[in-house]
């Protein structure tokens, strides 16, 4: 299955069921308690990673926290 | 009107079609508040005074320490100790006299922020704390004050425009700061010198553009640089109807700060 994450084309095993949340996991994204997800255009609510299907082609962005300034 | 020693300093604006001497005079006449006089206000305040934005407020209660000099470069050796936003005010005075600088040395908290940027058509967000971060959002999207956020980390950068009403704000992506000491601080996980340099000097160039009402502002999209990959990314993000603060059913109406967000750390060094 393909999808894109950061802009990249990745390519997972099939599993149909990979969700937001398992993904996070399988990619060991960092701070992936706090990542907020934004799947096809559309920012997730948190609640619903545990729920959401990845499907394939599937466009997937991690937007960080970042608090540095000075 | 401008004067002829201002046509010649501002030659090289007065000559880009997209400013010419109408978009000098605006400059001349806008009003940037810099919250934080750090990395990221450093260039910020540097290019703005520069280039004649003729009212600069900068916000800080910190004074120049040493180990602030490897980036926060408008902080001289001889400026140790000394108030950060008073040292940012002797240099911005000293490249150009046409701007007017008003100094603020205080931290920004839910008591005193709305007064401080009422007076401003623009707010650049340098500061180094969630807890700054996201009053610093709440209090311009409640008054629809259009800033800049910007965040760095290391090797990493962030950086958005929120026009309130119209574009997505902080909150939109980030619903809650995260608890406190769950994401490193630059005190905590350090940061290249030159990092705050390059994402400040896009919060200049959104502060300018804004003023002059020309190009296409980072509104509506996130833009992501990677300083050791050197590689810039923009990601388009929709507004948020779930948005605490700008969403259809808004559950943030006034101003609080968000103590859980800071850390020691970051009272000490903030």
């Amino acid at each position: 299955m393909n999808i894109s994450v950061n802009g990249k084309e990745t390519s997972v095993p099939e599993n149909p069921k990979r969700t937001i949340d398992s993904l996070l996991e399988e990619l060991n994204v960092s701070q992936r308690l706090y990542v907020t997800v934004e799947l096809n255009g559309e920012i997730l609510d948190r609640p619903v990673y545990e729920t959401t299907p990845v499907r394939d082609n599937d466009v997937i962005e991690f937007l960080y926290f970042m608090g540095g300034g000075r | 009107m401008l004067t002829e020693s201002q046509i010649e300093r501002y030659s090289r604006h007065i000559i880009l079609k997209e400013v010419g001497g109408k978009g000098q005079q605006k400059l001349l006449d806008g009003r940037v508040l810099i919250i934080g006089a750090g990395g990221l206000g450093a260039p910020v305040a540097l290019y703005l005074a520069a280039a004649g934005v003729g009212t600069i407020g900068i916000a800080d209660a910190d004074d120049v320490d040493l180990s602030n000099l490897q980036r926060q470069v408008i902080h001289f050796t001889a400026d140790i100790g000394k108030p950060k936003v008073e040292s940012a005010r002797e240099k911005i005075e000293a490249i150009n006299p046409d701007v007017k600088v008003i100094t603020y040395r205080e931290w920004v908290t839910a008591a005193n922020i709305s007064g401080i940027i009422a007076d401003y058509d623009f707010i650049i967000d340098g500061t180094d704390n969630f807890a700054a971060k996201f009053l610093i959002n709440d209090a311009c999207v409640l008054v629809k004050k259009p800033y800049s956020h910007g965040g760095i980390l290391q090797f990493v950068g962030q950086t958005m425009t929120v026009l309130p009403g119209e574009s997505p704000c902080y909150r939109c992506l980030f619903p809650a700061p995260p608890p406190k000491d769950a994401i490193p601080t630059c005190s905590q996980a350090g940061v290249i010198g030159v990092l705050p340099g390059v994402l400040g000097s896009i919060q200049a160039t959104e502060a300018i553009k804004f003023l002059l009402g020309k190009g296409r502002l980072l509104a509506g999209r996130i833009l992501m640089y990677d300083a050791l990959d050197m590689k810039f990314r923009d990601v388009e993000i929709k507004r948020n109807s779930a948005c605490p603060i700008c969403g259809e059913h808004p559950t943030i109406t006034e101003l609080k700060d968000e103590l859980d967000a800071m850390t020691v750390c970051d009272l000490k060094e903030a």
